[in-house]
């Protein structure tokens, strides 16, 4: 009893190899994440590089086929998701936008105005509010649609035909969410600038509308412009190979296709947010 | 053992050719098939048997040029699979039709009749009007205009596997590949698909009289008797050729005893 209760010789030494084993596991499971991470980047872009080959490779290719499954896409990603969009426009403009304007106008700095909407809602909130939309909405159900394909087998049966799967399934889901994502951000920003500007109003800001508007265009600069087109249409472009590439490159099971709808969420954002990173750069070097 | 078949023709290049070809699954899993060495001339009818799990359907897609084989060569039309431009590829596939097991792989997002003109529109660049006609013709040939606008998941398996057949037909191919085509069928369908498959086989108006080469697998040889020409099996990973119907009636039908079903 009495050896029971007091300390082993050894037991100071099972600490540090305890702390040990938890740093190895901790590694172990950090050097996964990367490896996966890696594995990834690699597979999207090499997925990524064929279906740039195939869009410009067979842009006149069955033209009458592919271009009504480009404006399908465009109605599923652009046109169906607007009265979501203005619910959100609608909600950002006022609770995020009419605050700034409000909060502006107390510390008496109202000619920042225009700067801080082209800030937030122009450059970050706009497009990627749009981006996030589109995936919720569209990127999970595109994952879901292919990879029921690949799991039955219909796009075994679609090469067996001679009909290239990329040019069929990823070429219009690309082009259309692109376009889709940069009309759906425009919608978004106007929409929001003027929920805000009636936040303001109803806060009785002393702002007249042709201020707040001056001051917005005033901040906004061509680059602006160019850059939002450029951001957007990458963000679309880039949910759907993702979105594709977790769906169709590679072989599934149906009891699959769950995880890897999650999986293409996670990475779709994850991508969002490293290009994002990579333009609030470029907006910074500007 | 390759044993001389009666539409042979020694002048003829091989449609498909297979040498010293292995077939394996495409997520790996070991040989199949081993040692194949098989030809297929114009104007052929081949069957091939082999109980379930013996690798048909993969056996099947490394003749058509969809999997590349483990080892040896696979040729379509004089050309090596996988050696030849991306262009030279679809063609190739546009000569082979290629129906799969279990309701053909239809796309379920499409109509039946979206499903047949998919490969015609996609190849020549039509509208639908356009394809009209032609999706009519192979539709009334495979009696399916009427549920030419629903969709395959409504459909029962008889329908289905019809609808891909008239999906396989459209561009009219050279050689048809067909998995399995009487399994799930009803008795009606199995004896309707063996005659259409045999009236092919010499020669249809709807290929102008020319006859089309075909290769079928099954698990059942005996239906096969009368409308087939040719006969080989897939047995214990190997690749075995039983030769035409008078050998099959020799001693060939004696491998196939155990379990499987009369004629019909």
């Amino acid at each position: 009893m009495a050896n029971a209760l007091t300390t082993p010789d050894d037991a100071p030494q099972e600490a540090p190899a305890g702390i040990l084993n938890w740093h190895r596991a901790y590694l172990g499971f950090v050097s996964r994440k990367l490896f996966a991470f890696t594995d990834a980047v690699h597979g999207i872009s090499a997925f990524a590089l064929i279906t740039l080959v195939v869009l410009f490779k067979k842009n006149r290719h069955a033209r009458r086929v592919i271009h009504p499954l480009i404006r399908g896409q465009i109605e599923r990603a652009g046109l169906r998701l607007l009265p979501m969009t203005s619910y959100l426009a609608a909600a950002l403009g006022l609770v995020i936008i009419g605050q700034a304007v409000f909060l502006l106008d107390q510390i008496g700095v109202q000619n920042f105005t225009g700067t801080i909407m082209v800030t937030v809602v122009v450059r970050e909130l706009g497009p990627m509010i749009a981006a996030l939309v589109v995936l919720a909405r569209v990127g999970t159900a595109i994952v879901i649609e292919l990879g029921t394909s690949r799991a039955l087998g219909e796009v075994e049966a679609m090469e067996a035909l001679g009909i290239d799967p990329v040019h069929f399934f990823v070429v219009p889901r690309v082009i259309g969410l692109a376009l889709s994502i940069f009309a759906l951000t425009i919608y978004l920003i106007i929409i929001a600038l003027l929920s805000g500007y009636l936040f303001a109003f109803l806060q009785d800001v002393p702002l007249y509308p042709s201020e707040y508007f001056k001051q917005i265009t005033a901040a906004l600069t061509w680059q602006d412009f160019v850059l939002l087109a450029l951001k957007t249409s990458l963000f679309g472009a880039i949910i759907a190979l993702v979105t594709c590439y977790q769906g169709l490159a590679q072989p599934l099971r149906i009891e699959e296709v769950a995880t890897a709808t999650t999986r293409a969420v996670g990475r779709s954002v994850v991508a969002c947010v490293l290009l994002d990173a990579l333009f609030i750069i470029v907006y910074l070097v500007m | 053992m390759i044993v001389d078949n009666p539409f042979q023709s020694n002048a003829a290049t091989p449609l498909i050719e297979m040498v010293d070809a292995a077939v394996a699954p495409p997520r790996g899993g070991g040989v199949e098939v081993e040692g194949v060495n098989w030809r297929i001339f114009p104007e052929n009818f081949w069957v091939v048997a082999g109980e379930s799990g013996s690798g048909k359907s993969d056996f099947l897609a490394t003749a058509g040029g969809l999997q590349r084989p483990l080892r040896g060569q696979v040729k379509l039309f004089g050309n090596e699979t996988f050696t030849v431009s991306e262009a030279a590829l679809v063609e190739q596939r546009r000569r082979i039709g290629i129906v799969f097991e279990g309701g053909g792989r239809l796309f379920n997002r499409m109509t039946v009749a979206g499903n047949v003109a998919l490969p015609l529109r996609y190849h020549r660049n039509w509208t639908e009007n356009e394809a009209e006609d032609s999706i009519r013709e192979v539709l009334e040939l495979l009696e399916l205009i009427p549920l030419a606008q629903q969709v395959p998941g409504s459909l029962s398996a008889n329908w289905q596997h019809r609808a891909a057949l008239a999906r396989a037909l459209i561009l009219k191919p050279e050689i048809l590949l067909l998995d399995k085509p009487l399994e799930g069928l009803d008795f009606r369908h199995q004896r309707w698909t063996l005659d259409f498959l045999a009236k092919l086989s010499e020669g249809c108006a709807y290929y102008d009289g020319k006859p089309v080469t075909i290769v079928a697998t099954t698990e059942d040889l005996p239906p096969w008797k009368k409308a087939a020409r040719q006969f080989a099996l897939l047995k214990n990973h190997r690749w075995q050729e039983i030769g035409g119907r008078a050998e099959l009636e020799a001693g060939g039908a004696e491998l196939l005893q155990e379990n499987w079903t009369e004629n019909i």
